[in-house]
C-alpha cells in the first residue's frame, strides 16, 4: 500500500467521442511523479473527460494510457485504483448520514462485520492525518462538516484506498477562499510526501499557486505545454480562449431607477426553529446590480428561496413591484415570474435544469405554460426547440444541439442556458445564485457582461456569490451577510476584501 | 452504474434490444421445456398457433393485450412522475364497480350512445378516486404511495366481495354477481372472441397518453417531478396537486380493464374479474420502458402469451397452468430486470460496425 515513489503516467493519443460530439482529440500528455500537474481549459474543452478516461469512468476510443511505460487497460475505477490512481470528484461521492470512518470503508469494509474494519481504518486514518497533516474527527458525521471539511474527507478517502496519484476535478468549485487556500497547502504537503497530484481547474489563480507544470486545453486539443514558473496569468487566460481576455469588467455607472422589490424584516424559521434568516431588509432598484457577500451558509441561499418564492417566509413582508407578500400570502414561484421576477438558482443541476431532460425542454422549465411553448393545451415541439437554438446562439452555449441531454454539457454551458433562459424574458427582477461557480474564465466573462446588460436594460439585478472579487467588480451596491442578517452596506469603490472579509466573518464594521 | 460503454443508437434501443431479450427468454423457457420432457419446438408451435393461428385465437389475444396496455399505461403515467403505483389491481377492481353501478343505474333509461360514454367515464372517475386516496397520503402525510397502493388492492377486494355477496346480487340468485346489463350497456363485440370495442379506447389511450406526457405542459410538470421535485418546485409546479394528477390519471388508466371486462364480456359485475392484470401492468410497462408504444408492443407479447399459453397447456398435459406462469415469469425476467444484460456486447458490436 505504501509505495514511496508513484508511477509517471502517459496519456498516448487519447480520442474520445460522444455521439457527433467529439470531446477529446489526439490528446498526449505526461504526467510526472511526485509533482502537481495542471489541466486548465475551458468548460467543454475536454479536461474531466479526459481525466475520466485515465480514471476507467470511460473507455477511449483509440489512445492508451501508460502508467511507468507500460500500456495498460483502464476499464473501470477498480483498475485505476490498482495503479494507485484516485480521484476526487467535483460533487463529493459522500453519504451525509455516516461518519466519517464509515464513510472511508464504503466499499471496502474488509469483512462480513464492521468492528474489525472501522478499528483498522480508525488506525490508517490517525497515520494519514500524521504524515498529510489531513487533521479530521473520525466520528463526526459528515453532513454536520464544513464543505471544505467534506473535501478533506474525500482526499482522504483516496489517500486511505492506496492512492499514490491523486486526480482533482474543480476542487474549489465549493469552496471559500480561505478554504481553496487550506487545499493548496494541503496538495503542498502531499506532494512533499511524494503524491503525485492532478489539478483540473479554469481558474488561472489556483494554476499559478500550486502546479510546478500545466497543460492547457482547448476544443478537445492540447494546446500548449508550460512550466508554471515560465508562464503568466494573461497568457494562459489567451491559449485557453484562443483570444485575448479582459479579465476587468468595465462597465458605466448605474442609472437607478424605482425600487422594484422591498423586503423588510424578513425572516425565516426552519422546523427545528434555526433563524436562518433574521430581520432582512433591502431594496433592489431597477437598474442596479446588488451584490451579496458572504460565507456559504449564512442565509444566502435562503434568501434567494424567499424571494423567489420556493420558501414561504416565516415573517416580514415582501413587495415585488405592486404586490405585498407575508408569511400568511405568500408568493408561489409562478407568481413570482408573472411579477417578472426571475431566479438563476445556486445549484443549476438540483434546482436549474432537469438533468434527464434535453437542452431544448431545459429551456422551457418554468415557462412551459406560456406561448408560443404552449398552444391550445398543447407543448409545440418547434417552437420550444426554435427557442431553445436562439438562446444558444444568442448566449453562445455549446454544443449548439437541442436535443442533447442537458446532463451532457459542461457546467458553463448549463449555466450559460439557465441564464440565457433567465434573461430572455426581460425580467424586472433577476435573482442569480453564485452565477459563475464552475464555470471557465472565457464563459465568465460573457456572464457578467450580459448581466451588466440586463441591468443597463433596467432590470433590477441580484447577485449572490461566494467569489468575492466577483461581488466587487460586478456589483454596484454590497450587502454583507452574517448568520442570517445583513451586517453592512459598502460601496465597491471603497471596499477592499480585507474589511469585506471581516464583516463576512462577523466583526462588525464601524 | 459502468457508463464504461456508449449509449446504443435509439433503433437499437427500441427494437434489437427487446428483440435479443425475448430470444434469450425463450431459449431458457426452451430448455425448461424440454427438462419436463416436451419437444421445445413442438410447444412453441403451438403457443404461436394458439396465440395467432386463427381469428378467434388473435382475437383473445387483442381482448388479453387490451387489458395489458390500460394498466401498463397506468403503471407508466405514474412512474413518469416518480411515484410507484402497485395498485393498478384495486383500481381496476373498483373501475369495473363505477361502470357496472352506472350501467345497474342507468341502464334502462339510456341509448347505448349515451351509456356507454357515460359507463367508461364511471370506469376512470370510480378508478381515480380509488387511486386518489394514497395520492391524498402521499402528498398531504408522506405516507409512500407503494405501500398504501398494495393496501388499497386489499381493501377494494374486500370491498367488492362485501357488495356483491351482500349487496349487489342479483335476487334469487346463487353466484355472486349483479344482474345482467341492459344492451345498451353492452359493448359491441366481434363475434365469437371477447374482442369489443375497448381495444379502441385501448388505442386511444396509448395516444392520449403520448401526447399528454410529452406535447402538454402538465406532462412536462409530471416528468419535472418525475425526474427532480426541486426543479419541479422551482419552476412553480405544485408537487402536490401533481402527484394528485399523476395518480389520478393512473388510476382512470387502471379502472378502463372494468370496461373491457365487464361492458365487453361479462355484462355483469363479476368477482375477480382483475385477475392479476393490475400487476402484470408493472412488467408491462417496465419491459415498454414507460412508452405508449413500447407497452402497446408489450401488451401484445403478453397477450399472446396469454393466450397461447392457454393453448399450451390444454393440448399438452404435462405444461400445466403453472407452467405457463414460469414461461411468462421468464419472459418478463429477461426483458425487465435483467434487460442490460445483453447491452455491453451488443454495444460492442454496433461499435466495431460503425
Amino acid at each position: 500500500m505504501q509505495a514511496l515513489t508513484s508511477a509517471t503516467i502517459e496519456l498516448c493519443d487519447i480520442e474520445k467521442s460522444f455521439g457527433s460530439v467529439q470531446a477529446v482529440r489526439g490528446v498526449s500528455l505526461r504526467i510526472a511523479a511526485g509533482a502537481i500537474t495542471g489541466i486548465v481549459g475551458e468548460n467543454g474543452a475536454g479536461k474531466s473527460t479526459l481525466m475520466s478516461i485515465l480514471y476507467g469512468l470511460y473507455r477511449a476510443d483509440s489512445g492508451d494510457v501508460r502508467v511507468d511505460g507500460r500500456p495498460v487497460e483502464m476499464a473501470s475505477p477498480r483498475d485505476a485504483i490498482a495503479h494507485g490512481i484516485g480521484m476526487v470528484h467535483q460533487h463529493f461521492m459522500l453519504i451525509d448520514s455516516f461518519t466519517v470512518l464509515e464513510n472511508m470503508i464504503l466499499g471496502a469494509e474488509g469483512g462480513p462485520l464492521l468492528a474489525g474494519g472501522l478499528a483498522a481504518a480508525r488506525t490508517e486514518l490517525a497515520r494519514l492525518a500524521r504524515e498529510y497533516g489531513l487533521s479530521i474527527d473520525p466520528d463526526a458525521r459528515v453532513a454536520d462538516l464544513s464543505v471544505g471539511e467534506q473535501q478533506r474527507v474525500e482526499i482522504l478517502k483516496v489517500l486511505f484506498r492506496g492512492a499514490r496519484i491523486l486526480i482533482l476535478d474543480e476542487p474549489s468549485a465549493v469552496l471559500t477562499p480561505q478554504e481553496t487556500d487550506r487545499l493548496f497547502r494541503i496538495l503542498r504537503t502531499l506532494k512533499e510526501r511524494g503524491v503525485t497530484v492532478v489539478l483540473i481547474t479554469h481558474k488561472l489563480r489556483e494554476i499559478m499557486a500550486v502546479t510546478d507544470h500545466v497543460y492547457v486545453m482547448r476544443q478537445g486539443r492540447v494546446v500548449a505545454e508550460r512550466r508554471t514558473a515560465d508562464t503568466d496569468s494573461e497568457e494562459l487566460a489567451e491559449l485557453m480562449v484562443g483570444r485575448k481576455v479582459r479579465l476587468d469588467l468595465d462597465k458605466a455607472l448605474p442609472r437607478h431607477g424605482k425600487v422594484v422589490l422591498r423586503a423588510e424584516q424578513l425572516s425565516l424559521v426552519d422546523e427545528r426553529g434555526v433563524r436562518l434568516l433574521d430581520d432582512v431588509a433591502l431594496e433592489l432598484r431597477a437598474g442596479e446590480i446588488v451584490g451579496i457577500a458572504g460565507v456559504t451558509g449564512n442565509g444566502q441561499s435562503e434568501l434567494l428561496q424567499v424571494l423567489a418564492g420556493i420558501r414561504p417566509p416565516s415573517g416580514g413582508r415582501l413587495t415585488v413591484g405592486e404586490r405585498v407578500f407575508d408569511a400568511r400570502h405568500h408568493g408561489s414561484p409562478a407568481e413570482m415570474r408573472t411579477l417578472g421576477l426571475a431566479h438563476v438558482p445556486e445549484d443549476r443541476l438540483r434546482q436549474g435544469m432537469v438533468a434527464a431532460f434535453e437542452a431544448s425542454e431545459t429551456s422551457i422549465l418554468g415557462y412551459q405554460d406560456e406561448p408560443p411553448f404552449t398552444r391550445h393545451y398543447l407543448l409545440d415541439g418547434s417552437a420550444v426547440g426554435a427557442h431553445c437554438s436562439d438562446l444558444m446562439e444568442r448566449f453562445d452555449v455549446r454544443p449548439r444541439s437541442p436535443g442533447l441531454r442537458s446532463s451532457h454539457f459542461s457546467g458553463g454551458n448549463q449555466q450559460k442556458l439557465v441564464l440565457a433562459r433567465e434573461i430572455a424574458r426581460r425580467p424586472r427582477v433577476l435573482l442569480v445564485g453564485q452565477p459563475t461557480r464552475g464555470v471557465d474564465i472565457g464563459a465568465i466573462e460573457f456572464i457578467h457582461h450580459e448581466l451588466v446588460r440586463a441591468r443597463d436594460a433596467g432590470c433590477a439585478v441580484l447577485v449572490v456569490s461566494v467569489e468575492l472579487d466577483e461581488i466587487l467588480s460586478l456589483a454596484d451596491r454590497i450587502l454583507v451577510m452574517f448568520a442570517g442578517r445583513i451586517v453592512g452596506e459598502v460601496e465597491p469603490g471603497r471596499a477592499d476584501e480585507r474589511t469585506l472579509g471581516l464583516m463576512m466573518a462577523g466583526a462588525q464594521a464601524a | 452504474m459502468r457508463p464504461a460503454y456508449g449509449p446504443l443508437p435509439a433503433w437499437a434501443e427500441i427494437t434489437l434490444l427487446p428483440l435479443i431479450n425475448i430470444v434469450l427468454a425463450f431459449l431458457v423457457v426452451g430448455a425448461i421445456v424440454a427438462v419436463i420432457g416436451v419437444d421445445p419446438l413442438h410447444a412453441l408451435r403451438l403457443l404461436v398457433v394458439g396465440a395467432l393461428g386463427s381469428p378467434e385465437s388473435i382475437g383473445y389475444t387483442l381482448y388479453y393485450a387490451t387489458n395489458f396496455a390500460f394498466t401498463g399505461l397506468a403503471v407508466a403515467v405514474a412512474f413518469h412522475a416518480g411515484l410507484f403505483n402497485i395498485g393498478g389491481e384495486g383500481q381496476a377492481y373498483i373501475g369495473g364497480l363505477g361502470c357496472g353501478l352506472a350501467i345497474l343505474a342507468l341502464g334502462r333509461w339510456l341509448p347505448a350512445g349515451l351509456m356507454i360514454p357515460v359507463g367508461i367515464a364511471a370506469a376512470a372517475l370510480f378508478g381515480a378516486a380509488w387511486a386518489a386516496v394514497p395520492g391524498w397520503l402521499q402528498a398531504w402525510r408522506g405516507s409512500h404511495v407503494v405501500i398504501t397502493t398494495i393496501m388499497f388492492n386489499f381493501l377494494a377486494s374486500a370491498l367488492m366481495v362485501y357488495l356483491m355477496v351482500n349487496v349487489l346480487i342479483a335476487p334469487g340468485s346463487m353466484t355472486p354477481q349483479s344482474r345482467g346489463f341492459e344492451p345498451s350497456g353492452q359493448l359491441p363485440a366481434l363475434p365469437g372472441s371477447p374482442l369489443n370495442l375497448s381495444i379502441a379506447l385501448a388505442v386511444g389511450c396509448c395516444f392520449a397518453v403520448w401526447v399528454f406526457l410529452w406535447r402538454t405542459p402538465w406532462g412536462y410538470a409530471l416528468r419535472t417531478m418525475g425526474h427532480n421535485p426541486e426543479a419541479a418546485v422551482y419552476a412553480g409546479t405544485n408537487l402536490r396537486r401533481m402527484t394528485m394528477l399523476a395518480m389520478g390519471l393512473s388510476g382512470a388508466l387502471a379502472g378502463f380493464v372494468g370496461v373491457n371486462e365487464l361492458m365487453g364480456v361479462h355484462h355483469r359485475i363479476v368477482l375477480d374479474f382483475p385477475a392479476g392484470y393490475g400487476f402484470a401492468g408493472i412488467a408491462v410497462a417496465l419491459m415498454g420502458r414507460n412508452h405508449p408504444l413500447g407497452i402497446a408492443l408489450a401488451a401484445l407479447l403478453f397477450g399472446a402469451l396469454q393466450q397461447g399459453g392457454a393453448e399450451l397447456a390444454f393440448e399438452i398435459p404435462s405444461i400445466t397452468r403453472e407452467m405457463v406462469v414460469v414461461i411468462q415469469g421468464l419472459i418478463i425476467l429477461f426483458s425487465g430486470a435483467l434487460v442490460h444484460l445483453p447491452r455491453p456486447w451488443l454495444q460492442f458490436l454496433l461499435a466495431r460496425r460503425a
